[in-house]
Order: C-alpha cells, then sequence, then structure tokens
C-alpha cells in the first residue's frame, strides 16, 4: 500500500472522477455501517463541483464520522472533540479560495460542540456542515447520544435516558442557519442533490443525514428508511404531499401550526406549498416539528436556503474597506505612535 | 511666571486614587504622558478593582494609578509614593498605609462627609484627628474648586464636579512643573465632537494649576530633571500594545497575514482590541463564541497558512488546552498569549501574578511539549511576541508567550525601533510546494536540522494530505498504533523542542567582584529585581543578576551559570515555579523568595531577601 498523496501532473488536464477523491487509506469503518454509502456518495459528488482537488478541506472532530477526511484525497483536518466548525472558521475566513466541509456526528456536533455548531451557522461563514446522526454514540461503545429518543436504554442509561433529544434541524433553524436539509444515508439520488446544493451555497450549508449504526443503533430510521411513504418529500414551490399515492398531505391550521390531512379528501388548495426561500425560518421550523424523531411522516430535502451577507466575505472586505480608508497600513508610522519624542 | 521657589528632585512617585468613576487612569495617564515627553524616564503601574462601577464611595470601589518619573534610569513603578492624590476618605484609607512618614498628601476635603466617611469605615474624619500627622497633609475643596471655575458654563453641577480629576491633574501639573498644553491639546483632539465638554475639562485643569500658584497651601513646587537615555525616538507604550504591534512587525517580517481568534477577558482584551483597529495591516481578527473556538479558528489559519495567535489570561488557557495538544501533534505554528492574572479559577482578573509557568510547560495531556518566551517589561512584549512568531514559524511548533497584569497595564518610555532592524522571519516561511519523497509528499518528514516539519497549505496542487490529533507514523503522517513508532515520535517532538536552544541567545549574568549569590528572575520582576540589586550593591552587597526570557528550552549555559554560584534566589510572584523547574533540570538547591499580592514586587522587599540570603551565605 502507497500510503500518501502521490503528485498527480495530470490533474489539470483530465476531468476529474470520483476514484480521484478516494484516497490511498484503508477505510475502517464496521461493515455495514451508513458511512460507507455516505462517504461514496461525497466522493461522487465532489468531481461536478468543479472544485480543483487542493482547494477542497475536509474538516472533523471526533467519533465514528470524524475519520472521513482520512478517506478524501484532499486536504484534511481530524481535529478534536466538537470543535470542527471553530478550526473551519479559521480556514474558511483567511482563505476564501477553499471550499470548507465540516463533518461531523449527533454526539460530536449537538453534545460537545454544540456551542461551535450555533454560531457557525447564526455567523453564516462559509462551510457545508454534513451532520451524520444515527442517535447514538458509536466511537465510545453505545452510550446514549443528544438525539436518543427519550429512554433509551443504553450502558450508560440502564433504566432509560432521561434527556429529551434534540432535533438536529429544528436546532440550525433555530440558530438561522441560511441553507438546512436532511437526507438519507442510503437515499443516493437524493443525497447526492442534497449534497450538491448545499456544496454550491454560500455560507453555512447544514445537511442532517439519517445514518444507520448497525452495530450500535440499528434500524433507528426504519421507519422512514426503509419506508418510503413514511418521507414526507420536501420540493420547492410545490404542496405537500406524501404517502405510497400521495395519499396525504400537509396543510396550515389556522392556529399557525401544521397537521397532516388526508389529501383525497381536501381540496388542491388546503395543502401547503413549501417555500424553501421564506426569510422567516418560522414555517420551516415547523415543517421540522412534524415529527420530533424519525418515528413517524417525516419530512426531508431542503427546509430552508436564504441568502445572507457571508461571515468571511464581510470580514475579508472590512479589510479592503480599511485600506481604501487609511490606506495600507505603514509599520514605522504605527510603531512611532502619534505621541513621540526624541533623545538626542 | 511663577512666583515660588522651585526644589529640584531626582525621582518622585505619585498616586492617584479615587472612585472607579473619577477618571484616575485617565489623570495618571495623562500626567504619565507629559512626564515621558519631557524626557523623565516613567514607570506606571494601574491598579484598578474588577468590577467596573463598584458602589460610590465604597472601599471595593476606589481605583489608583501610580507613577514613577525620574531623571535617570528607572525600573518599578516606585515602592511608596511620595505624593497620594486620595479623592476621598475610601482612596485615602485604602492607600495611606503604603505612604512612608512625611509623604504628602492631597485630600478632596469636600469627599469627607459623614456618609463617605462611613462607606469608608472610618468612625472619625481623619482629617479631624491625629491619625495622619505623620504626613503632610494638604485639605483642598477639589469639588467646589472645580464647580466655582466652571460657574459659567451651562454644564449641571453634577458635569461640574466630574472635572474635578482635572482640577487635581492640574495642581499636581503646577506642583511638579508639567505644562498643561499637551493635555489642553489632547483634550481638544479627543472630544472634538463635544466641544464645550473639553473647554470644560481645559478650565477645570488650568484653574488646578493656577491655584496651586496662588494658594499659600504650598510654598513651592518641584522641578524633576529629563534622564539620560540612549538616543533615538521614543513614545510611552503599555504591554498589551507592544504585544500586538509585535504580531503586527512578524506578520510583516515574514510575510504571512496575520490573524487573532480571542474570546474577551481581563487583562487580555487590549490585546484584541489594538488588533481590530489596524485591519489596514490585512490582521484579521476574530471574536469567538468562547476561548476555545478562539484558538481552534487561530489553528485553522495557521493550517490554511496565517500567522496565527490567540490571546487570553490563565483561565482562557485552561479551556484552550486541548487545542494547544493538537497543535502539539499537527506541529503548526500558533501563538498563544497569556497575559497572567491572579489565579486560581476566576482569582484577582485586574491584578498581576506569573503562576501559569507551570500551566504552560506542563498544563496538556501526553507528552506535549511547548516552548515558552516571558517578556521582561512592557517594551519587552514587542520583541517576546516576535521572538516567539520566530520559533513557531521557524520549528512549527505552538509557543507561549508570558506576560502579565503588570506589563499588560503598565507604561514605560519605549525607545521605538527601525523596521529594517526587526528580525527577517521571511525566510522562515518556506511553504512546501513539490514532492520530498520521490514523486511522494510526506508531511512529516522532517528538516534536518530543525525537525521541523514542512508546511504544505491547501491550496497546494498534489500536496493533498491529512492530518490530526490521531499518532503518525514518523514521515508519511498517516495513523499509527506501531508502539516503537509512538515512543520515537514522542522523542522527535521532544527533541525539536530541545533544539530550539540552538538558536537563543546564552543567559547574560551581571556580574560583580566578589558576588556569590546570582539572583535570576523572569518575566515581569525584571524591573524590581535590577532596582534591588543595584541598591543593594549600592549598600555593599556583592550580587550577580540574571534574567530568563526562554523558559522553555532554557538557554544551553544556564547549568554553568547556576553553578557558577553559591546560591541563586529566584523571586517570582508564584510559590516557586521557576525554582520547581531549575531545581527538577539542573538538581541545584535554588532558593525563591514568594509573593502573590496581585502587585508587583517592591524593591524594599528584595533588598530585604537578599540581604537575607546573603546572611546565610556568611
Amino acid at each position: 500500500m502507497t500510503e500518501t498523496a502521490t503528485r498527480d501532473g495530470a490533474d489539470a488536464a483530465r476531468p476529474l472522477t470520483k476514484k480521484d477523491f478516494s484516497s490511498d487509506q484503508e477505510v475502517r469503518w464496521c461493515p455495514g455501517c451508513g458511512d460507507y454509502a455516505i462517504l461514496a456518495n461525497v466522493q461522487g459528488v465532489m468531481p461536478s463541483l468543479g472544485i480543483p482537488r487542493e482547494n477542497l478541506v475536509f474538516v472533523s472532530g471526533i467519533g465514528c464520522a470524524a475519520r472521513f477526511p482520512y478517506y478524501m484525497e484532499t486536504y484534511g483536518f481530524h481535529s478534536i472533540h466538537g470543535r470542527a466548525p471553530a478550526i473551519a472558521t479559521g480556514i474558511s475566513v483567511t482563505r476564501p479560495d477553499l471550499k470548507v466541509f465540516v463533518v461531523t456526528g449527533d454526539g460530536d456536533a449537538l453534545s460537545i460542540g454544540g456551542n461551535h455548531l450555533i454560531h457557525a451557522m447564526r455567523r453564516n461563514a462559509n462551510m457545508t456542515i454534513l451532520l451524520f446522526n444515527n442517535q447514538i454514540y458509536g466511537l465510545t461503545k453505545g452510550q446514549y447520544s443528544p438525539t436518543s429518543e427519550l429512554g433509551k436504554i443504553t450502558k450508560s442509561t440502564p433504566m432509560g435516558s432521561l434527556d429529551y433529544p434534540f432535533n438536529p434541524v429544528s436546532v440550525a433553524l433555530g440558530a438561522e442557519a441560511t441553507f438546512v436539509a436532511r437526507s438519507i444515508d442510503n437515499e443516493r439520488q437524493h443525497l447526492t442533490d442534497m449534497l450538491t446544493r448545499a456544496a454550491n451555497h454560500e455560507g453555512t450549508a447544514f445537511i442532517e443525514i439519517y445514518q444507520n449504526c448497525n452495530i450500535f443503533n440499528d434500524g433507528a430510521f426504519d421507519a422512514v428508511r426503509k419506508n418510503r411513504p413514511q418521507q414526507i418529500r420536501l420540493e420547492h414551490g410545490r404542496p405537500i404531499r406524501f404517502g405510497a399515492e400521495d395519499e396525504f398531505g400537509v396543510a396550515l391550521k389556522r392556529t399557525g401550526e401544521l397537521e397532516i390531512v388526508d389529501a383525497t379528501r381536501v381540496a388542491e388548495d388546503v395543502l401547503l406549498v413549501h417555500d424553501a426561500h421564506r426569510e422567516d425560518p418560522g414555517l420551516a421550523f415547523m415543517l421540522s416539528r412534524l415529527s420530533h424523531t424519525p418515528q413517524g411522516p417525516t419530512p426531508i430535502g431542503l427546509f430552508r436556503q436564504v441568502e445572507r451577507p457571508v461571515y468571511g466575505t464581510r470580514l475579508n472586505a472590512q479589510l479592503d474597506d480599511a485600506v481604501a480608508r487609511r490606506g495600507a497600513g505603514d509599520l514605522a508610522t504605527l510603531l512611532a505612535g502619534p505621541d513621540n519624542w526624541m533623545v538626542n | 511666571m511663577t512666583t515660588k521657589t522651585v526644589q529640584q528632585r531626582d525621582t518622585v512617585t505619585i498616586r492617584f486614587a479615587g472612585d472607579s468613576g473619577d477618571g484616575m487612569q485617565l489623570t495618571g495617564n495623562r500626567f504619565t504622558t507629559v512626564s515621558a515627553v519631557l524626557g523623565n524616564d516613567v514607570a506606571t503601574l494601574p491598579d484598578f478593582p474588577a468590577e467596573i462601577r463598584a458602589p460610590a464611595g465604597s472601599l471595593p470601589g476606589v481605583s489608583g494609578f501610580q507613577l514613577h518619573f525620574a531623571d535617570h534610569d528607572i525600573l518599578t513603578p516606585g515602592d511608596a509614593p511620595d505624593v497620594l492624590v486620595a479623592m476621598n476618605p475610601a482612596a485615602l484609607k485604602t492607600n495611606v498605609d503604603d505612604l512612608e512618614p512625611g509623604a504628602t498628601i492631597i485630600v478632596n476635603s469636600d469627599a469627607f462627609s459623614a456618609g463617605n466617611l462611613r462607606k469608608a469605615r472610618y468612625d472619625s474624619n481623619p482629617l479631624d484627628d491625629a491619625s495622619l500627622s505623620s504626613f503632610n497633609v494638604v485639605s483642598v475643596p477639589l469639588s467646589t474648586l472645580t464647580v466655582g471655575a466652571l460657574e459659567d458654563t451651562g454644564l449641571g453641577k453634577k458635569e461640574k464636579e466630574r472635572a474635578k480629576n482635572m482640577f487635581a491633574l492640574g495642581l499636581m501639573s503646577w506642583m511638579f512643573s508639567r505644562p498643561t498644553e499637551p493635555t489642553v491639546e489632547w483634550m481638544r483632539a479627543k472630544f472634538a465632537a463635544q466641544p464645550e465638554l473639553a473647554e470644560a475639562n481645559i478650565t477645570a485643569l488650568q484653574a488646578g494649576f493656577a491655584f496651586g500658584e496662588t494658594t499659600e497651601l504650598f510654598a513651592h513646587s518641584y522641578e524633576v530633571a529629563p534622564a539620560e537615555l540612549p538616543p533615538g525616538r521614543y513614545r510611552q507604550i503599555t504591554g498589551n500594545t507592544a504585544i500586538a504591534y509585535g504580531l503586527v512587525a512578524a506578520a510583516e517580517r515574514s510575510g504571512l497575514p496575520m490573524f487573532l481568534g480571542g474570546y474577551p477577558i481581563t487583562p487580555a482584551s487590549d490585546v484584541l482590541h489594538e488588533l481590530a483597529r489596524l485591519k489596514h495591516f490585512g490582521v484579521r481578527t476574530f471574536q469567538a463564541e468562547d476561548e476555545i473556538a478562539g484558538v481552534g479558528a487561530a489553528l485553522g489559519a495557521a493550517f490554511a497558512g496565517s500567522l496565527a495567535a490567540t490571546v487570553t489570561s490563565g483561565p482562557g488557557v485552561a479551556l484552550k488546552t486541548e487545542t494547544i495538544g493538537l497543535a502539539v501533534s499537527v506541529e503548526l505554528p500558533l501563538l498563544i498569549l497569556n497575559i497572567q492574572r491572579g489565579g486560581p479559577s476566576t482569582g484577582l482578573p485586574t491584578k498581576t501574578e506569573q503562576s501559569d509557568l507551570l500551566q504552560a510547560m506542563y498544563g496538556r495531556n501526553g507528552e506535549a511539549p511547548v516552548p515558552i518566551i516571558a517578556a521582561a517589561t512592557p517594551g519587552d512584549c514587542f520583541y517576546a511576541a516576535i521572538e516567539a512568531a520566530r520559533i513557531a514559524i521557524t520549528y512549527r511548533t505552538p509557543v507561549f508567550v508570558l506576560s502579565d497584569g503588570y506589563l499588560a497595564n503598565g507604561a514605560e518610555p519605549w525607545r521605538v525601533p527601525d523596521v529594517d532592524d526587526l528580525p527577517d522571519l521571511s525566510s522562515a516561511v518556506q511553504f512546501a510546494t513539490d514532492p520530498n519523497d520521490g514523486d511522494r509528499f510526506l508531511p512529516f518528514r522532517r528538516d534536518a536540522a530543525t525537525l521541523a516539519r514542512p508546511w504544505a497549505i491547501p491550496g497546494t496542487p498534489g500536496l493533498e494530505h491529512r492530518i490530526g490529533g490521531l499518532e503518525k507514523a514518523d514521515g508519511t503522517g498517516n495513523i499509527s498504533y506501531d508502539p516503537d513508532n509512538h515512543h520515537r515520535m514522542t522523542e522527535l517532538r521532544a527533541a525539536k523542542v530541545a533544539r530550539i536552544a540552538e538558536s537563543i541567545p546564552p543567559v547574560e549574568v551581571d556580574h560583580v567582584d566578589g558576588a556569590r549569590l546570582l539572583v535570576l528572575g523572569w518575566g515581569s520582576t525584571y524591573g524590581p529585581i535590577r532596582a534591588a540589586v543595584r541598591r543593594a550593591r549600592l549598600d555593599g552587597m556583592p550580587v550577580a543578576v540574571a534574567h530568563l526570557r526562554h523558559l522553555n528550552p532554557f538557554p544551553s549555559n544556564l547549568a554553568e551559570v547556576l553553578n557558577g554560584y553559591d546560591r541563586v534566589l529566584v523571586p517570582e510572584m508564584n510559590a516557586g515555579q521557576l525554582q520547581k523547574l531549575l531545581r527538577a533540570e539542573f538538581l541545584v538547591d535554588v532558593h525563591g523568595y514568594h509573593r502573590v499580592s496581585g502587585l508587583p514586587f517592591t524593591a524594599a522587599e528584595l533588598i530585604d531577601a537578599i540581604a537575607h540570603e546573603l546572611k546565610g551565605l556568611s
């Protein structure tokens, strides 16, 4: 096995393929892990982005998902638990020419790293955050996570967990992220579509990916993953329908809440038309509340995408603005300061 | 023209003390600036409470500013004030114990009301009883005089009274023959948007000056001649400004863009503030959501090719610990500026201490050596930052810079360096651009001289690679759990830091004939130690003195120096941290002098400590 990257002088000449994004490292997730499908999907999306390989950076924290960068033939930084959004912020604001991805899990992003996650999203720093949600701690062998369902029995909660779980999409919308989507590890086309849109978004793009941990939490998403009629596929500009024959729909009640209705028995205009580009995140938030955990009908797709100034762009614009107003800094003038005197 | 006589003094220490809202820091700073411009050598000690505004008139609310100015080079802000200006009873009470008999106390007699006396816990008015009889007490109704002087302005009574600090400054300016013009100009510039406020303050300042001239309370004024300083252009500078400028200079001299990730914390925030104003130098500052994100973003910026730093104080370093360990593991340049304060925990946020040395040295999991530089004076913070950048860039390692609250806020005249004389760091940068093993790139293949690994920044075609906190295989950088590799990498990381000693100057000893005692210091104790040694020698005590700037690794001649004396005394504002390191490293029975009062050492207490050690030797 050759263990490191080799220089490929032909990069510029020929179009890149999925294979160009596979590093020579042996992938060490458990057989059957949902991460394999996500890795293959991400590698497959990369060539279509048209970004030179050297300008891609994958940053991760700690956990099973966090091994991801090692398997990508790009620049990568496997950092510390929960802190990937902070490290990615430093990369993205100093190097706007780079495309930065953060790969994280439910424990990494929402437990130890919750603070960094919400602040990256509120700032709208330029990064694409892929949150692999398997509702369990995998690398530490099976403790409940901040997305585990209430009453979850694990080694650390033998009588059932007492924490009310986070809904990651609700968290992201609460932080007013400018791009919020949800997909599923083995829904190949849907995931490709979400990844592509997220990667092309300016600002923080957040995707929750339901990812099966077949060792510690097998089947956590089967109610949605294997049961397509339970997937409420959000599509911008379309009435929200779902079910085997689109027999259900989502409607806005007069009280302001959403409800699931029998689409065969209501008028077409009763159904809510999904608007992913509403400035106010309120309606998208309510969509995320249709299922707190993925047991019943659960929306997947793009909840929200709006334009807002990007943190790094504005930070760098301030530097240009300062030079325009004050001229490029002169070190000798700075050091001498306005109040100085000569000693002879 | 003055009609009173003028007496010459070679050195004067003044302390302004009042309520947190009385403007004592501003008053002290103005007096300092004017004194420095007059050519005096100056050292200052601002001393203020952590509370922004404790209740008016209360003891915890007292804010002080001490300055020492002289006609010769001085090293400390002065042991005991010659003059105390006390704006209220609380200020008198909290400061009077620091005065020597014969000192002058100028009080604002208007503030000695029954209510203020009660708040200061005085049973009787100290101006009326004999408790201050050993001092020269001058009662001046500062508030009344200020309000009177501003009678014709349109200001309200409260606003008029608020200018009393300027009246006090005017009075002290007369007493020590300082011109008022520089402050008048400064006022007009500072309050350009509120000219009536500027004029009121100027009127109060000039009224205070005239009062000194005409009142019969003072028989004479004083003059302190300019000091003989090495020729050059000078300015006043605080440690926090100097450290910020040092980072900007290091960025310019290395050709790297500067990035600072930080989170507000006393007494380090001013470094963030200073740098935030320097965007026209290409400086990027990032006020993060917490200390961890501040250093995390800095490490990300370092990975991407910036000269990256984070600035904080002890509790912040505690939070950044894990990321600093990651920086050790991934071997990227990163500056960690610790403006130390009293600890443990929240401790004394506005007071000084040097008790984070062992935290810098050992405060990480695993074997994680980090080089440490400590600044000696406010102006030296500039050079400490540049030296830290040199080491970080050259050796691809995180580096600690230790300053402290005293250096951070204290000011001194600083000879402005010529930019071309500053170290050229550009050759140390050397971003990797090509494979280094045939057509392969090995991100952990080391430079033979420095043991540094390549700095291959994202955006470089063909050098795509992955780094992380897991142990890496020597050379390839791939994850490795191999036992021998881990041992070898641990040794390599240690050897790289140890090798820095080859690039740092030997410790210089200021020796005198017959000296058997070496006083060895580090950090901000430089001034008090030098002042104490100077006076001890005048008193006939032969003492050698040396100062450590590099705490890890130590200069290579240190063992020889320590073994050259019968006794080594290390004064520290901690419980003996350098002392422990020296004992462990060199098996020398180093003695210590330790005090953690939140204030810098006085020269007097160090002379006593020196005398005590000398007695033990005889």
